[in-house]
Parts: structure tokens; C-alpha cells; sequence
């Protein structure tokens, strides 16, 4: 029998998906960064930077970035298109949102990348 | 029919909504996660000093102690957690884990404890007391 799509552009269960691997990416990283900062990562500013500087966290820092980003897209996305009827309004919002998180994205790694 | 219609009854008054506990685990998602959005440059800006020369971070710190500030950023530090737990709790439920109603309920319960708790410590952590 073939499957019949009536409606929609089918974005939607990529964006389900991408917003739970994205979570688990940034749960991971949360993990991750919480042990570090309880064995004395963040006991001085030296070791701080040291920290967010070494070779694995600027690996991982801005992959942690992008998840968030991308995360914030989708739920964001959610409560406009929940709660804001006007299509003209929620439009202008989608891109004002996806513009603020792009630049946080380049913002924060250029923050660690500077290191 | 348009008489059923004219009387059915409408539960949108906020005021008067009442909400299962896993309802307002669920609600909270949502509103922790948008705060944490707003939230997001300045907790850049605060990446930012904490991680640049030792006169920005001494203006973080200073920042950081004004005590305002501080209330906020125990708001957020609740948030993340908050949005955290109940975020693994979602992913459990899409794996069909904990869907039966006493378990639900007890999951809902220990989201809201843990991420308040959890909040609790850092924030006396933060403060100083231990």
C-alpha cells in the first residue's frame, strides 16, 4: 500500500529529532562541564581560561553552541507558532529569532576561539 | 446543537486553570526555555568578561555580586536545571518509559524537587555558606 501524505512540508519530524539529539548533545556537554568545574575548573580566572582553552573544550564548546542554537530555533519556533496567530507577525519573529541565534553562535565561538 | 455549542463550558481562564503536576513540569519547560533565550546575551556578555583580561574579569565578578543580579542568575540557574530534568524526563517518555500514571506522577514530583533542590545548593554554594 503506498503511504499517502495529505498535508504539510514534512519538516516536522526532522525538527522533533534534531530537537532531541541536539538535548542530549547539550545534556552531555552539561554533564561533562559540571564535572570539570567540581574538580577545580573554575577555582581561578587562570584556570578558567585554562580550562575552556585546552583542546577539547574549544572542540567541543562550540558543538555545544550550535545544539543549543538549533534547539532554541525549534522551541522558540514552537511558542510562535502556538501563540502568535497573525502570519505576518510570526514571519517577522521566525526571522528575528533565527538572525539573534546565528549571531549568538559566531558571538560564543569567537568568545572560546579567541582563547 | 448551537444551544450545546452556546453552553459548553471554555477552561482558558488562566486564573482558574488547574493543572496536573506533569502540567506544569511541562509548562515550566516552556518557560524556562524561553527565559533562557532572553536571557542569552547577557549570560554571553558574562561568558565573556569571566573568560577576558583580568580587569573584565574583575567587572564580572562585580557584576555578578550585585545582588539584583545574583536573584537572576539563581532564576536562570533554576531554569537550566529545571529545563534539563525535565527535558531527560520527556526523552524517557518518548521511549515509552515511565508512561503509567503512578509513574508519570512521581517523575513530574522528583523533576520539580531535584531541579529546585539542585538550584538550592548552588545557590548556597555561590553564597558562600559551605
Amino acid at each position: 500500500m503506498k503511504a499517502r501524505i495529505v498535508v504539510g512540508a514534512h519538516y516536522g519530524l526532522r525538527d522533533w529529532l534534531a530537537q532531541r539529539i541536539t538535548a542530549i548533545v547539550m545534556a552531555v556537554y552539561t554533564l561533562v562541564l559540571g564535572i570539570a568545574i567540581l574538580s577545580g575548573g573554575a577555582a581561578s580566572q587562570e584556570s578558567w581560561r585554562a580550562l575552556m582553552g585546552n583542546g577539547f573544550f574549544r572542540f567541543v564548546t562550540p558543538l555545544f553552541v550550535i545544539a543549543l542554537c538549533y534547539h532554541a530555533w525549534v522551541g522558540i519556533r514552537d511558542i510562535w507558532m502556538d501563540y502568535v496567530k497573525c502570519v505576518s507577525v510570526r514571519l517577522t519573529l521566525h526571522v528575528v529569532t533565527i538572525l539573534v541565534l546565528t549571531g549568538y553562535a559566531v558571538w560564543a565561538v569567537q568568545i572560546i576561539w579567541r582563547l | 446543537m448551537t444551544e450545546m455549542s452556546k453552553t459548553r463550558p471554555k477552561f482558558l481562564n488562566l486564573a482558574e486553570i488547574r493543572l496536573p503536576l506533569a502540567g506544569y513540569v511541562s509548562i515550566l519547560h516552556r518557560v524556562s526555555g524561553a527565559g533562557l533565550f532572553l536571557a542569552l546575551p547577557f549570560l554571553l556578555c558574562l561568558l565573556q568578561m569571566s573568560l577576558g583580561t583580568a580587569e573584565s574579569f574583575q567587572n564580572f565578578k562585580s557584576i555578578v555580586g550585585n545582588p539584583l543580579v545574583t536573584l537572576v542568575l539563581f532564576g536562570l540557574c533554576w531554569a537550566y536545571i529545571h529545563h534539563f530534568c525535565a527535558g531527560i524526563r520527556f526523552l524517557l517518555l518518548d521511549l515509552h518509559i515511565g508512561i503509567e500514571k503512578e509513574q508519570a506522577i512521581a517523575s513530574a514530583k522528583s523533576v520539580l524537587v531535584v531541579s529546585l533542590g539542585l538550584t538550592l545548593v548552588i545557590a548556597l554554594k555561590f553564597l558562600g555558606v559551605f
